[in-house]
C-alpha cells in the first residue's frame, strides 16, 4: 500500500507536468488546427528563464513567474509572425515541419545562451516532504497540481464564456468564414500562439524546482506532452489533463510493477494503442482530421 | 544554361579552386609540424566530456610548443566535433587520416564512438589514444589502441572496498540507461560477490528523466543498506534530491561520472554526505606533499583555470594525459607511427592527471589503484577520505 501510494504521488507529479504541456498543444490545435512541435522548447525556455530570473537576478517569485510567461509568449508571437504567417501555401504538413525547424533553432539558441550544462532552481516553498501513510509527497507537487487545475478551469471559461474564446474556435473551424464575419482571424492565431507558448512556459516553471533543466530537455517533454494530448483527445482541455495524469501514473506504476527500462516504452505504446482503438482520444468529441 | 545557373557554376568553381589553394601549402609543410588529430563530443549531450577534453588538448599542445615542440618541430592540433555520434566520428577519423594526414588520434570521448573507429585505426595503423572509460576498448588489447580514462572496473572496485569496510552486505543499484550505465551495472553485478555484497534490487532510469522516486520506492522496499547510483549529470542529481525527499536514511554512493563541481551545484543540499570515487584532481589540494602527482595536478588546474576561466573537471585530464603520453612517445620517432606505437607501449611510471601510467604489451590502459580516491561531499566541498 505504501509503495502504491508512493508510485501514485510520483505519477501525479509527473502527470501534472505532462498535462500542462498537453494543454499547450491542445490550445493551439483548438484554435488553429496546428500541432506545434516546438512546444517542448517553450517548456525548456520557461524553465531556464525562470532559473535565470529567480535564482540569477533574484527577482521575487511572482515577478519572475510573470516575466517568464510574458517572455516566452513573445517568443511564440515572433515564431508566428516570422515563420508561420509568412508561408505562402500554409498546408498543415508544411507548418508542422516549420515548427520542427523552429524547435531545433530554439534549442541551438538556448545552448548558446545558457550553455550545455544543466541548471536547477530551489523549490517555491519549504522543501520538507509531507508524510502520508508512509509515502512522501513534496509541497512542489501540490503547487504543480494546484496550478494545473487553475489553468484548465480558466481555459474552460475562456473558450466557453468569452467572445474572444469563441472567436478563436470559429477561426479554427473555418478561418475564411470567420474573417468574413468580422473576426480578426490573424490576431486570433497570434493570440493562440502566445497563449500556448505561455502555457509551455508554465510547464517549464513548474518543472524547474523538481528536476534539472538544460537546453535539450524540451524534446522528450514535448513528445510526452503530445502523447498526453493525443491520449486525452486533441482539442479537449479536460482531455489533456486526464491524458497527462493517466500517462504519468501509468509510467510510475509501470516502473514499480514491471521494469524501469520500460518507462518511456509505456508512453509510446499507449499512444499507439489509442491511435488504433480510439483515434479521437478518450475525451475527443470529433474524429481528428488526419493529414 | 540560364544566367543564374552559370553564376552558380562560377561560384562553385571558384570555391573549389580556393579550397585547393588553401590545402596545398599545408601539405607542403607537413614535414615541419607534427599534426595531432582530436575527435571529441564537443557539443551534444556528452559535451561535459568533450568540451574540457578539447580545451585540455589545446592547452597541452600550447605548453609543449612553448617549450620548443618535439625534436624542434611544432605540434598542431586538428580537432573535429563528433557530437557523440559514432557515424560522425568515423567520418571525422577518416578525414583526419586521409586529408589532414595526422600522426595519431586523441579521443573520442565516448565508448561507442571509440569502438566505431577502432577498426579504422587498426587498418590504417595509426595510434589511437581514447578518452573513454569502457573496458572493451583495451580488453582484449588491440595493437594500435590505448586509453587514458579509468576503467569502470576500477571505480566499482574502489566503491566496493569502501562498502565492504563499512560492513554493508545488501545494496540497491540505480543505473542510467545508456552505455555508461550499462557498463557500470555490468561491473557492479559482476564484482559484488567478490566483496561479499548482494545486489538486492537493480533499477534503471532514462538519461533525461525528471523524477526517480518510483525506482527509489522499489529499491526501498527491498531494504538495502546502501544505494549505488551510476550515471552522468543531470540524472544522478535528481536521484540525490529524490533520496533526500523520500527520507531514505542509507548512504548514497555515486559514480565518478558526476565528479565535477556541477553536480554539487545541481544537487544543492541533497549532495551532502554523498560518497563517490574520483580522480585525484578534485582533491589535489588535500593530497600529501609526498604524492608525486601533486605538482602535475596543480600545474594543470592552474593553467586550465587561468586560460579558460572555468573550474576544472576530472574529464579534461584524459586528453591532457593522452597528449603528454604521445609527446613522450614521439620524441626521436621522426614521425614514424610504428615507432610511436612501440614507444607508447614501453612508457612506465608516467605521472599524469588521471593516474600513474604503466603501459605494457598486455595493458594499454596502464592505470593502477592510485587512479581513484573515495571522497565525501561535505559542506559543498570534496573531502578526501583516507584509504
Amino acid at each position: 500500500m505504501q509503495e502504491f501510494l508512493q508510485y501514485l504521488f510520483s505519477g501525479v507529479t509527473n502527470g501534472a507536468i505532462y498535462a500542462v504541456i498537453a494543454l499547450g498543444f491542445t490550445m493551439l490545435y483548438k484554435s488553429t488546427g496546428l500541432i506545434n512541435f516546438a512546444q517542448g522548447e517553450f517548456v525548456m525556455l520557461g524553465a531556464l528563464s525562470m532559473i535565470t530570473l529567480w535564482s540569477g537576478f533574484e527577482l521575487s517569485l511572482p515577478l519572475a513567474f510573470l516575466l517568464t510567461i510574458a517572455g516566452v509568449s513573445v517568443v511564440g508571437i515572433i515564431l508566428e509572425r516570422l515563420a508561420i504567417r509568412s508561408v505562402r501555401k500554409p498546408h498543415p504538413i508544411v507548418l508542422i515541419i516549420i515548427t520542427i525547424g523552429a524547435s531545433i533553432l530554439l534549442r541551438g539558441v538556448a545552448m548558446l545562451g545558457w550553455g550545455k550544462d544543466a541548471h536547477s532552481s530551489p523549490a517555491f516553498s519549504r522543501n520538507e516532504p509531507f508524510e502520508v501513510a508512509g509515502a512522501t509527497l513534496l509541497p512542489q507537487s501540490l503547487w504543480i497540481l494546484g496550478i494545473v487545475l487553475v489553468i484548465v478551469t480558466a481555459l474552460h471559461f475562456f473558450t466557453r464564456g468569452t467572445l474572444t474564446g469563441k472567436a478563436m474556435q470559429a477561426c479554427a473551424i473555418n478561418k475564411r468564414a470567420a474573417w468574413l464575419l468580422g473576426i480578426p482571424s490573424e490576431t486570433m492565431v497570434l493570440l493562440a500562439f502566445a497563449m500556448s507558448a505561455g502555457m509551455g512556459a508554465v510547464g517549464g516553471i513548474l518543472i524547474a524546482p523538481i528536476s534539472m533543466s538544460s537546453y535539450d530537455m524540451g524534446m522528450t517533454l514535448g513528445l510526452k506532452g503530445f502523447c498526453a494530448a493525443m491520449l486525452g483527445g486533441l482539442g479537449s482541455s479536460w482531455g489533456a489533463v486526464l491524458g497527462g495524469l493517466l500517462l504519468g501514473i501509468l509510467e510510475a506504476l509501470g516502473v514499480g510493477f514491471f521494469s524501469s527500462s520500460l518507462k518511456d516504452g509505456i508512453a509510446f505504446l499507449l499512444l499507439l494503442l489509442i491511435l488504433y482503438v480510439r483515434p479521437a482520444g478518450i475525451l475527443g468529441a470529433r474524429a481528428v482530421h488526419r493529414f | 544554361m540560364s544566367v543564374k545557373g552559370r553564376s552558380v557554376l562560377v561560384c562553385v568553381l571558384a570555391l573549389a579552386v580556393g579550397m585547393l589553394l588553401s590545402v596545398s601549402p599545408n601539405l607542403g609543410r607537413a614535414g615541419e609540424v607534427y599534426r595531432i588529430g582530436g575527435v571529441f563530443a564537443v557539443t551534444g549531450p556528452s559535451s561535459f566530456l568533450g568540451d574540457p577534453e578539447k580545451k585540455s588538448l589545446e592547452l597541452a599542445i600550447d605548453e609543449i610548443n612553448s617549450r620548443g615542440g618535439i625534436d624542434g618541430r611544432r605540434l598542431e592540433a586538428v580537432i573535429y566535433d563528433t557530437e557523440g555520434d559514432p557515424t560522425k566520428t568515423v567520418l571525422a577519423a577518416n578525414k583526419l587520416i586521409s586529408k589532414d594526414g595526422v600522426l595519431a588520434i586523441i579521443g573520442p570521448s565516448l565508448t561507442p564512438t571509440t569502438l566505431a573507429i577502432i577498426p579504422l585505426a587498426e587498418k590504417e595503423k595509426i595510434p589511437l589514444i581514447s578518452c573513454a572509460a569502457g573496458i572493451k576498448i583495451t580488453e582484449p588489447v588491440k595493437p594500435w589502441v590505448f586509453k587514458t580514462a579509468q576503467n569502470d572496473m576500477l571505480a566499482v572496485a574502489t566503491i566496493y572496498e569502501h562498502i565492504q569496510k563499512k560492513g554493508i552486505k545488501k545494496i540497491g543499484i540505480l543505473t542510467v540507461d545508456n552505455a555508461f550505465g550499462e557498463s557500470g551495472k555490468e561491473q557492479l553485478l559482476a564484482q559484488a560477490s567478490k566483496y561479499g555484497i548482494e545486489v538486492v534490487q537493480a533499477e534503471g532510469f532514462g538519461a533525461k528523466d525528471t523524477d526517480m522516486t518510483a525506482q527509489l520506492t522499489k529499491i526501498r522496499s527491498a531494504q538495502p543498506e546502501a544505494i549505488v547510483c551510476w550515471g552522468t549529470n543531470p540524472g544522478p542529481a535528481v536521484v540525490a534530491k529524490n533520496v533526500k525527499q523520500m527520507n531514505l536514511k542509507v548512504p548514497l554512493y555515486q559514480s565518478h561520472g558526476v565528479a565535477s563541481p556541477k553536480f554539487i551545484e545541481l544537487a544543492g543540499d541533497a549532495a551532502e554526505g554523498i560518497l563517490l570515487p574520483t580522480g585525484k584532481i578534485l582533491v589535489a589540494e588535500q593530497l600529501p606533499e609526498t604524492d608525486p602527482r601533486k605538482s602535475v595536478l596543480k600545474g594543470y588546474i592552474e593553467q586550465f583555470e587561468k586560460r579558460f576561466q572555468m573550474p576544472v573537471s576530472g574529464f579534461g585530464g584524459y586528453a591532457y594525459d593522452a597528449m603528454y603520453l604521445l609527446a613522450e612517445a614521439m620524441r626521436g620517432s621522426n614521425g614514424d607511427r610504428e615507432k610511436i606505437r612501440d614507444a607508447l607501449e614501453k612508457i612506465k611510471g608516467h605521472p599524469g592527471v588521471t593516474g600513474t601510467f604503466n603501459f605494457s604489451p598486455e595493458d594499454h590502459n596502464g592505470l593502477g589503484a592510485d587512479a581513484f580516491v573515495m571522497v565525501e561531499i561535505q559542506g559543498g566541498k570534496w573531502k578526501m577520505l583516507t584509504p
